[in-house]
Parts: structure tokens; sequence; C-alpha cells
């Protein structure tokens, strides 16, 4: 008979094999590996922390491809940026002496993920005083206006920032020095943009379409409520028909279409088959940064008797949920799988498991809402609100920029009046298409220029506000969470100090 | 070290063997036949007839250095100062950006010496000065100091070097960048950030440094 021990002994390394086998397993077929997380990620992150493949390309990724898969997501974003530090930059070896203090080729060396403890804003890992070691003499350099100034001053909000200073740069805030706080046509920047582009993803827009001309299959056409919002929407006055988006194999040949083929739900697929930007956005933004076709949780690359098992079988991230979100959300949004529909038309909800999510006024939202119902308007603010619930959010109601917004609702002031969510964090802007063509698009990553939040002034402040209002009150924590009702309390010096020094060349010259 | 040529020789691989390697990963051959293409008038020969030759590391940084001077001599005269003086129908300006201007010729020549350095690390050039306009373009190391003195006390020559960054031996060459056109002197002069104001036409105002690795 075994003695005591023995036993105790082969269950420890029967245990011991069972569970290094089981990890090692979840490494070499790139399983789930949740246990491998090592700390909490930045708030850029979080949402994507399962997909390891994300940043860590390979197994045991070297620096050089951690940097690579950086790039893969932000190199586009710095470009537009105007990036003041590029890579390229730093590759002159006369560089050298620098790079071996500080190797900023590398955005790990400022950004390092799973390292809570340290991150700071704008997920920035390093002592805040870094520029000094590169901007040393910048007191003797610029008596004038930096003696005396802390290193940890230099990326205060309004001054500067390690990338982007499109609206910073010394040059252009002489230039803007002298607007006034509210400038004499406020209106936000191509709001007129109304019309589709004559093509879209290969459909050519069209005659608009009588509800006679729907070529849906009988039983669907039954539904009269279905047909008469398909008519008032937006896809139907551009010559759209049903099979355009239930029906793409066969869209466009006008006959009533059978029910075989027929897809009730089209989903995000469908609607980024001809709106592409949109969808590019989704996908770059917080709302849809999960549903990127390359992101896994597991691979689904196992041997199939383990699949079998239910071990390691295929897992995507799925969509973002506002539950999962770090910034605060309603309850009653619980459950929403976020796509194109969570905010233009009918939201899908999950069926509620606890019955939180039961009575909810999301969940009452999605009820009274057609399924044609693409609201654009809805998706400006209603849609956001019905899940966003910070005090940001939540004071917008009743704030400046919703009183416009309501005045232009009601149409006593002109189109582009209004300041909405989306005027803000989803700004329409001109940008170059694959073809080089230069296109006007809503930017549907809300991400795009919020933080650091200077990149609003040139995005959206500037149609309305002068630089130096825009500056003061972008730099106020107080009046941002209060929804911009009343003026700034504090002041941002750096527009005094360029007319200052200004002046003082002028008087030397 | 002035003037002279530096010690070690760069093997050249013949022209022919070069036509057919890959276009993918850039040697230091490529660049010299790049090189030889560009100052084809310079050389007054077809490129068959430098086949066979070793270049040594200044013959490199003198062809790259006229091809660079030539090019930005000839948007500074043909497009900066034809369109900017002559037409009128552009300005030039640092902030061509946003002011829907022409880069200035030493951005121009920048965003290539960027872009090159994006592509390649088997050479590198920049543009550097004595009284820089933005600081981070004064010199830095001892070759890039003596360059520059040397250049602007001896007109009409070149200074070469070795010298040594981030652990890798580097030939160093440094050549005059002259006034060639009366916005280079008013521009420089006027701007607030300028440490010296009365540059005149004809004046080294900076260097081109051009280097290549030796290991």
């Amino acid at each position: 008979m075994m003695s005591r021990n023995l036993i105790f002994w082969l269950i420890w390394l029967a245990g011991t094999l069972a569970v290094g086998g089981y990890l090692s397993a979840a490494m070499i077929y790139q399983g789930d590996r949740s246990h491998f997380l090592i700390g909490e990620t930045t708030s850029g992150h979080h949402q994507i922390e399962l997909a390891c493949n994300a940043c860590h390309t390979k197994s045991f990724s070297d620096i050089n491809s951690i940097q690579k898969a950086c790039m893969n997501c932000h190199e586009a974003e710095l470009k537009v940026a105007n990036d003041s530090h590029p890579l390229k930059k730093f590759r002159d070896p006369r560089n050298a002496d620098r790079l071996a203090t500080l190797d900023v080729t590398k955005c790990v060396t400022c950004h390092t993920e799973h390292r809570p403890g340290l991150t700071q804003p704008m997920g920035l890992t390093m002592p805040k005083d870094y520029c000094a070691l590169c901007h040393q003499n910048i007191a003797k350099d610029r008596p004038e206006t930096h003696q005396n100034l802390e290193f940890t001053s230099c990326a205060s909000a309004g001054c500067h920032n390690y990338h982007d200073n499109r609206a910073l740069y010394e040059k252009f805030l002489e230039k803007h020095a002298a607007e006034p706080d509210m400038k004499p046509a406020p209106l936000a920047f191509n709001y007129e943009m109304e019309r589709l582009p004559e093509e879209l993803g290969g459909l050519k827009r069209g005659e608009p379409l009588a509800i006679t001309a729907a070529d849906a299959p009988v039983a669907v056409k039954a539904d009269a409520r279905l047909l008469a919002e398909w008519q008032q929407d937006a896809h139907a006055k551009n010559g759209v028909n049903c099979s355009g988006c239930h029906q793409l194999e066969t869209a466009g040949d006008g006959a009533a279409k059978d029910e075989e083929s027929w897809i009730k739900k089209p989903g995000r697929e469908v609607c980024a088959s001809c709106h592409k930007n949109e969808n590019k956005g989704f996908l770059e933004g917080k709302h849809g940064m999960r549903l990127q076709p390359e992101l896994f949780v597991s691979e689904g690359k196992a041997p199939a008797f383990l699949q079998k098992l239910g071990l390691f079988k295929k897992q995507t991230l799925g969509p973002m949920k506002p539950e999962l979100a770090r910034v605060p959300m309603k309850e009653t949004a619980h459950g929403l799988g976020l796509s194109c529909t969570s905010c233009h038309g009918k939201p899908e909800m999950d069926q509620p498991k606890s019955g939180k999510a039961e009575g909810g006024k999301d969940k009452a939202r999605a009820a009274l809402k057609g399924a044609h119902d693409f609201s654009v308007a809805e998706a400006k603010v209603e849609a956001c609100l019905s899940c966003h619930d910070s005090e940001h959010s939540r004071s917008y109601i009743g704030s400046p920029h919703h009183k416009l917004w309501q005045k232009e609702v009601a149409g006593e002031l002109p189109k582009g009046s209004g300041v909405t969510c989306a005027t803000c964090h989803m700004p329409r802007q001109t940008i170059e298409d694959e073809y080089e063509n230069f296109i006007t698009i809503v930017t549907h990553n809300q991400n795009d220029n919020l933080r650091p939040n200077e990149k609003m002034i040139r995005s959206v402040c500037a149609a309305c506000h002068g630089l130096r209002f825009s500056i003061d009150a972008l730099a106020d924590d107080k009046l941002i969470p209060r929804n911009f009702d009343g003026k700034p309390t504090i002041h941002i010096e750096s527009i005094d100090w360029v007319l200052k020094r200004s002046l003082k060349k002028e008087e030397e010259k | 070290m002035s003037s002279s040529s530096a010690s070690s020789h760069l093997k050249l691989l013949h022209i022919e063997k070069e036509i057919v390697m890959s276009l993918i990963g850039i040697k230091i051959g490529r660049l010299m036949l790049g090189a030889a293409v560009g100052a084809g008038c310079l050389m007054g020969a077809n490129i068959a007839s430098v086949s066979a030759k070793t270049f040594e590391p200044q013959t490199v940084t003198d062809m790259l250095h006229l091809v660079l001077s030539t090019d930005r001599t000839i948007y500074t005269k043909k497009v900066v100062k034809r369109l900017v003086n002559k037409h009128k129908v552009i300005k030039a300006s640092e902030f061509y950006e946003d002011d829907k201007a022409l880069p200035l010729p030493a951005q121009m020549f920048r965003f290539g010496s960027e872009a090159v350095a994006d592509k390649t690390d088997a050479f590198s050039y920049s543009l550097l000065s004595l009284w820089p306009i933005n600081k981070q373009n004064a010199p830095k190391t001892d070759v890039e100091k003596k360059g520059l003195e040397y250049i602007n006390a001896n007109k009409g020559k070149n200074y070469y070097g070795e010298e040594t960054l981030g652990g890798k031996k580097y030939f160093t060459a440094v050549y005059a960048d002259i006034a060639v056109a009366s916005p280079c002197v008013s521009c420089h002069n006027g701007h607030k950030d300028t440490p010296k104001k009365d540059f005149k036409l004809g004046d080294v105002m900076g260097g081109v440094v051009i280097r290549i690795p030796l290991d």
C-alpha cells in the first residue's frame, strides 16, 4: 500500500502537470490567457486587454514587434496630428546620445502597459519632467518667458503636448490671439453636409423610391410601419431599395424577393459595405474597437479533441457593452451590445438575466423605435445620453450648448447653430480617402479628439470660439464636468507670453 | 583630419549585380548607384564605366552632397523664387500647411532627410548651423562643431572627419551652406529666434552634414 505521503506527492504532481499543461496549452494555442494578465491596463486598452495578440503579436514579443503593434493602430493618427516628435526625427545618429537617455523611438518608453500604479493621464508612465532630458536649455533660449518654470509644467493644459501641437504652436497663438470669446457667426464646421456622395460602396445614388417600389417579400411588406419608416429614411430617399440591405446578392433588380435569401436583421457588415469610413472610425474608437476582426480572446486553433472538451474554443471579444466601460454608464443601458443600430435605429438589447435592465429607459427606447428609424438627430444626443451618465453628460441638458441645439431643432436658429454631443465628440471633418480625394465625413471614432483635449480646439471649438477662450475653457477642470455652463475661471498665459515676446523682438529690431 | 580622406574604404558592389539586387534593404552600393545616376552630369560618364570602382566614403558623401544641394537650389530657384517673387501667385512659409503656402527650401531639405532616415540607416544627413533658428539644429558633436567652424573659416573647402556615435563609427562630411538667394538672408535676419542678424548673400549660413557608418 502506498504511503500517505506518496499519495499527496502524486496528487500534487498530477495537479501541477494539469495546471501547467493547461497554461502552456493556452499559450501555445492562443487560448484564453486572462490568467496571464499582469496588471490592469490603461483606459485606452482595457477593452481589448483579453485580446493579447493585439499588442503581443508573437509569443514573447520583443520590443520591436510591440512597437509595430503600436504603430499598426496609432501611426495614422500621429501623422494626422502632425506629430511634433515623430520617430523619423530621431533616426539621425546625431541623436544617439539622446536615445540612450530616453529611447523615444519606442512608444512603450513613455507609455508602458500594465502599470496601473505608475500610469498618469494620457497613459504616461514617465516622470512628468521628461522634457528636461532634451530641452534643459529652454530657460536660456527663452529667457523672456520660460525662466523659473518647472519642467513638470511643460505639458500643463494649454502650453505644450508631446505629440499634437496643432493648436498650440507659437505662430498659431500669435495669429489668433485677438479673437473674441464668441465669433460673429458661430456655426459648426461642415454642418452643411446634408447629401451623401454620389456613390457609396459601389451603390449609386438613385431617385427617391415610392412605397409601391419596395422590393421586399410580400410577407415583409405587410408591416406598414416598416415601409413608412423606410420611405421617410435617407435610404429610400436616395434610391436604396429593401434588397440593397436585406438581399445583397440580388440587390437592385427590382423584382420582389423570395424569403429564403432574405436577411431579417442585416448586421454592421452590411452597413459597412456602403458606409466604409463610418465603420472604420467606429472600429477605431471606444464604441467599436472590440469588433476589430483580427482580435480574439481565443484563436480556436487548438486540436479538435481539446475544443470538443470545451477547451480553447474560438472566442472573440464581442461588442462593447455599457457595463464594461470605466466611465459612468446608466444601469438601464446594461446589456446593450454596441453596433450601428445602438445609436441609429432600434438598439439590440441582451435578454435581461437579473431583471436589472427590465423596464429600463433604454429598453423602452428600444421597444418604441421602429427598425427603420435611423434618425440622425437622435444619434446626436438622445442615443448618447441613453448610456452615458457622467457629470459632464448629465450637465449637457440645459447647458448653453444644449439650448442652442433646442433652438436649432425648433427652427429658431439656423442649421449648424446647435451644439450636440456629436458636434464635439464626433465632429464632421474633411479627410483624405484611399483615392486621395478629400471627403467630408462624420468622425465615428469618438475618441479621436478627446485626449489631450486641446485636440478639440481646431476640430471643434474654433468654429464658434476664439482661441484664448477655447484654451482656457478646456484647461478649466471645474467647467468641463458642468458642461461649460459659464465662462472659464482660470487663464492659461501662453498667448500673453507669445505677444510679450513678439513685442520685445519688434522693439529690438 | 580636415580635408583628408578616411582610412576605411567602402567596397562597392558591381553595378551589374546591383541592378538585379532586391529592392528591399537599401545598401550603400545602391545608394551610390542612385547618387551616381543623380549626379550623372557631374560624372560625365555612363554607369557602366564606374562599375568596377571602389569608392572612398568621401567620394560618396561628395556625390550625395552634389545631388542634395543641386535639388535644393533648383527648388529654391525654379519653384519658390519663380512662384513667389516672379509670378507672385503663392507665398513660402514655415507654416505652409496653415498658410496654404510652399514649404521653405530648408524645410524641403529636412523632410527629405527625415524620409530618408525612415527608409535606411546606410547614410544620413542634416542641416546645422552655428546660428540656428531652432536651437536643436546647433552643432552637438565635436566633429559637427569643428566642421562648421572650419567651413566658415575656409570658404570653398569641405570638412571630413570620423566620429563614434552610439557605439558606431561614422565618416562625417560637412559642406558649407551658402546664402544663394535674397529670401534666405532676409528671412533669417528678420526671424525673431535668430542669433545672427547680419547675413549677406554669399555668406556661409550653416552646413550640410552627411554621415556614413563605417562599421
